[in-house]
C-alpha cells in the first residue's frame, strides 16, 4: 500500500494532472472568497469585452464640479515665470504688431499676457512671416522653447477643485499629471473576462460553473461507479441466469440512446425538479454500462482463482467472497474507472445542456448552460464575443485532460507493463 | 465450424433478438411517456385563435384519427411495427403531412457521407500516430503523447465551435452552416458539388481533429502492452526479424481499436449530434434533435430506432469477427 502510494506520488503524469485538478478545485473553494459578489448578477446589458468599467450610473449623475484652471495657472506663472521670458513674450507681441499698450511684466497683468501670447504666436507663422527682430534660427527656436514651456506649466499646473456650494465648499488641488488607479474608484468593477449575454461577469460565473459541474460529475461517476461494480460484480462473480439477465440489461442501455432515456426521466421528475442533483443521477443511471462490463469480464478472470476456491471450499459467505477476495484485486481499476465516470458526467452533462437538455435552473450556471447560452445568443456568430465561450471551452478541456492525465498515470503504476 | 462455436453463435442470436425487440418496445413506448399532446401544439399552429370551439374540437378529433392516437396504446404499437416493417414509420408530427420515411431518408445520406470518411479518416491517423509513439519512443512520445491527450480532453462540440469560429466568423473562408448553397437545389452540376463540398470541411474535421487524439492514446498503451509481451521477447530470442515481429505487435494491439471503430460507426447517428447542430448539418441528428424539442413522436422513435438497430449489428458482427480472428477470443468463448 505504501510503495503504491509512492510511485503514484512519483509518476509525472499523475502529479500534472493532478495539480492541474487541485488548482480548478482550489480555485473553486477561495475565489468567492476574494469576489463574493452573486454570479449571476447582471452587471450591464450583452455582451462587454474584457475590461475595467465605471458605472455609468455615477459617471452620469457625478455632483458637480467646479474646475478653476485659469487663476492656478496664472498663480503659478506669477512665481516661476522669470521677467527675461515676459520680456520676450512682450517683444514678440510688439514685433508682430499687436497693441501692447494693455500689457506689462508685471505680476497683475500676467493673465492678459498669456492670453494675448496664446492668441497670436504660432511656430508655422513665426517661421514664414520672418518678424523683425525675430529672424535668426536661435531667436526663432527661443520662441518656439518658450511656447513649449508655457505649455508645460499649463498642463503641469494644479487644478483647484471644488465641490458643493457655500458652506459645504470642498477645496482640492489636483495636479495634472496625478492619476488614480480605476479599481480604486468607488463603483468600478473589473471585468477580466467581460461579461456574458444576461451582462453577468464571467469569471466569477465561470468559476461557479466550473463547482457545479465538478459536482455533477463527482455525483454522476459515484452512481454509476457503484452502479457498474454492483451489476458488474453480480454477474460475473454469480453467473449463470443472473449473468445473462444483468447483460441483457446493459443491452438495453447500450441500444438505445441515453438521452432518450434522460428527456424522459427529465419529464417524468417534472420541469421544476430539472435541478442539477436530478441532472447528475441521470447521467449516472445512463452510463455504468461499460464499468459493469470491464468488471464483469475481470470478474469472471478471477472467480475460478484458487483463493477464491479456497473461500468458497471454507463456506464463506457471498458477500465475504466478493469483498475479501475479488474486491482487492479490482479496486485499482475501479478507482481508474472512477476517475474517467467523472470526466465523462462532466463532459455529459455539457453536451446535453448544449442541445437544451440540461438542468433547468437559475440559481447555478453550469459550464454546460454557460455554452448553451452563448449559443442561444450567438457569442460565435453575431456578436464574435470570444470570452464568453472559449474559457468555458479550456475549463472542460483542462478537466478532462487532467483528469486523463491522472488516469494514465495510475494506469502505469498498476499494469507493469505498460511503464517506460 | 465446430459444436461449440455453433452453440456459441446459437445463444448469441437468441440474446440479440430478445434484445432487439425489448429494444422495439422501448423506443415505441419512452417517447409516448412524455407529457403534453403533440395534437395540441399542430391544432394550435393550423388554426387561428378565434375560432369556435366546435371547430377545434373537430380539427383535434381529425388529427387524432389521422396520427391513429384515438386507439389504445396496443392498437397504436401494432400500428407502429406496420409501418416500421413497410417503411414508412408513419406520419410526422411536427412536418404534416410529411412521411417519416421522408424526413429520415433526406438525412441519413448526409449524416452518413459527413461521419463514415471522418471516423475512418480519424482512426486511421490517430492508429498510426499512436503506434509510431510506442514503436519510436523519444520525441514522438514524449511530445506528441501530452498534445494528443489533451486534444481528446477537447469536448466535440468545443472543438466545432472553435473551428467554426477562427474558419467562419473571423477568417471567413468557410460557410458556417448548412451542407450547401441555401439558394441551390441539390443536382449533380460542379457548382453543387463544389458547394457541398466546401460547407462538408468544417464539420468533417471537427470530428476527424477530436477522434485523432483518443484512438492515438489508446493505441499507443495497447502497443506498449504488446512489445512488452512474452512473445515478443521469445521472438527475439529466436532472431526474427524486426519488422516482423512489429507486425504482429500492431495486428494484436488492433483487436481492441477495431472494437472502438465499429462501435463509434454503430453510433453514428447519435455522435452526430453535436457536430450536427453547431453546423445545421442537414443530417439525421439535426432531424432528432428537432423532433425532440418538438415532441414529434414518430420520427424519436424511427430515429432511435435506427440508432438501436446500427449498434446491434456493429456489436453482432463484432462478435462474430473476433470469433473468427482473435484465437483467445475463441478458446475463452468455446470451451
Amino acid at each position: 500500500m505504501k510503495s503504491t502510494l509512492r510511485n503514484i506520488l512519483h509518476s509525472p503524469r499523475f502529479m500534472v494532472g493532478f495539480v492541474i485538478f487541485m488548482t480548478m478545485v482550489l480555485t473553486v473553494l477561495i475565489y468567492p472568497y476574494f469576489v463574493p459578489r452573486n454570479p449571476l448578477l447582471s452587471l450591464g446589458k450583452g455582451f462587454l469585452p474584457p475590461g475595467t468599467y465605471f458605472s455609468v450610473y455615477d459617471a452620469n449623475n457625478a455632483p458637480t464640479f467646479r474646475v478653476e484652471l485659469p487663476e492656478a495657472d496664472t498663480n503659478r506663472l506669477q512665481n516661476d515665470l522669470p521677467q527675461s521670458d515676459r520680456k520676450l513674450m512682450l517683444d514678440f507681441l510688439k514685433a508682430k504688431g499687436v497693441d501692447t499698450s494693455g500689457l506689462s511684466s508685471g505680476n497683475d497683468k500676467i493673465a492678459d499676457l498669456l492670453e494675448a501670447w496664446k492668441a497670436n504666436y504660432d511656430e508655422a507663422d513665426v517661421k514664414s512671416s520672418k518678424y523683425e527682430g525675430f529672424t535668426t534660427q536661435a531667436k526663432r527656436r527661443a520662441l518656439a522653447k518658450l511656447d513649449k514651456k508655457l505649455n508645460d506649466f499649463l498642463s503641469n499646473a494644479s487644478m483647484k477643485v471644488i465641490r458643493g456650494e457655500g458652506e459645504d465648499l470642498q477645496e482640492k488641488n489636483v495636479s495634472g499629471t496625478e492619476y488614480t488607479r480605476v479599481d480604486q474608484l468607488a463603483n468600478s468593477v473589473s471585468l477580466p473576462l467581460g461579461t456574458d449575454n444576461f451582462g453577468r461577469d464571467t469569471l466569477t460565473e465561470l468559476v461557479q460553473a466550473t463547482g457545479v459541474s465538478l459536482l455533477i460529475g463527482l455525483i454522476a461517476g459515484t452512481v454509476a461507479t457503484l452502479l457498474g461494480l454492483i451489476v458488474g460484480l453480480l454477474a460475473g462473480y454469480v453467473g449463470g441466469l443472473v449473468d445473462d439477465i444483468l447483460m441483457f440489461v446493459a443491452n438495453i442501455f447500450t441500444v438505445i440512446p441515453g438521452f432518450v432515456l434522460l428527456i424522459l426521466i427529465y419529464y417524468s421528475v417534472g420541469q421544476e425538479a430539472r435541478g442539477i442533483i436530478t441532472c447528475a443521477m441521470v447521467i449516472g443511471l445512463t452510463s455504468w454500462v461499460w464499468t459493469a462490463r470491464s468488471v464483469r469480464s475481470q470478474v469472471i478472470s478471477l472467480r475460478n482463482r484458487d483463493h477464491v476456491n479456497l473461500s468458497k471450499l471454507s463456506g464463506h459467505s457471498l458477500f465475504r467472497i466478493v469483498t475479501t477476495d475479488i474486491l482487492p484485486y479490482i479496486a485499482s481499476y475501479v478507482v481508474m474507472a472512477f476517475i474517467l465516470q467523472v470526466s465523462s458526467g462532466i463532459l455529459a452533462e455539457a453536451q446535453l445542456s448544449l442541445l437544451g437538455l440540461g438542468p433547468k435552473t437559475t440559481e447555478v450556471p453550469t459550464l454546460g448552460l454557460m455554452m448553451n447560452w452563448a449559443k442561444l445568443f450567438g457569442a460565435y456568430t453575431s456578436s464574435n464575443a470570444w470570452w464568453a465561450y472559449f474559457p468555458v471551452i479550456l475549463v472542460i478541456a483542462l478537466t478532462s485532460f487532467s483528469l486523463n492525465l491522472m488516469n494514465t498515470g495510475l494506469d502505469q503504476v498498476f499494469n507493469p507493463t505498460l511503464r517506460e | 465450424m465446430t459444436k461449440g462455436m455453433k452453440k456459441y453463435f446459437k445463444k448469441k442470436i437468441i440474446w440479440f433478438l430478445i434484445t432487439f425487440v425489448a429494444a422495439l418496445i422501448l423506443n415505441f413506448i419512452l417517447p409516448r411517456l412524455m407529457p403534453g399532446d403533440p395534437v395540441n401544439a399542430i391544432v394550435g399552429k393550423s388554426i387561428s385563435s378565434g375560432a369556435p370551439p366546435e371547430q377545434v374540437q373537430q380539427q383535434m378529433e381529425f388529427y387524432r384519427r389521422q396520427f391513429g392516437l384515438d386507439k389504445s396504446l396496443p392498437g397504436q404499437f401494432l400500428d407502429f411495427i406496420k409501418n416500421a416493417f413497410n417503411g414508412t414509420f408513419g406520419v410526422s408530427y411536427s412536418q404534416y403531412p410529411r412521411k417519416v420515411s421522408d424526413i429520415i431518408g433526406g438525412g441519413i445520406w448526409w449524416t452518413i457521407a459527413l461521419q463514415l470518411p471522418a471516423i475512418l479518416v480519424g482512426w486511421i491517423l490517430g492508429n498510426v500516430l499512436g503506434a509510431v509513439a510506442a514503436y519510436k519512443r523519444g520525441f514522438w512520445d514524449k511530445v506528441l503523447m501530452p498534445v494528443s491527450l489533451f486534444f481528446s480532453a477537447i469536448p466535440a462540440f468545443g472543438a466545432a465551435v472553435i473551428l467554426l469560429v477562427i474558419f467562419s466568423v473571423n477568417l471567413g473562408i468557410a460557410p458556417a452552416n448548412g451542407a450547401y448553397d441555401p439558394g441551390m437545389i441539390p443536382n449533380f452540376s460542379w457548382s453543387f458539388i463544389s458547394s457541398v463540398i466546401w460547407h462538408y470541411q468544417l464539420p468533417f474535421w471537427s470530428i476527424v481533429l477530436i477522434s485523432i487524439g483518443g484512438q492515438a492514446v489508446g493505441m499507443r498503451s495497447m502497443s506498449i502492452y504488446e512489445l512488452n509481451a512474452d512473445y515478443v521477447k521469445y521472438s527475439r530470442f529466436l532472431g526474427i526479424k524486426d519488422t516482423k515481429i512489429v507486425r504482429y505487435v500492431f495486428r494484436n494491439a488492433m483487436l481492441p481499436q477495431v472494437t472502438g471503430l465499429a462501435m463509434s460507426i454503430g453510433s453514428m447517428v447519435g455522435g452526430a449530434l453535436v457536430a450536427e447542430t453547431i453546423f445545421s448539418y442537414p443530417g439525421l441528428g439535426m432531424a432528432m434533435y428537432s423532433a425532440i424539442t418538438q415532441s414529434d413522436y414518430p420520427v424519436i422513435s424511427a430515429t432511435t430506432l435506427i440508432i438501436t438497430i446500427m449498434v446491434l449489428l456493429a456489436s453482432f458482427m463484432l462478435d462474430i469477427i473476433y470469433a473468427f480472428i482473435d484465437p483467445r477470443v475463441k478458446a475463452a468463448q468455446f470451451d
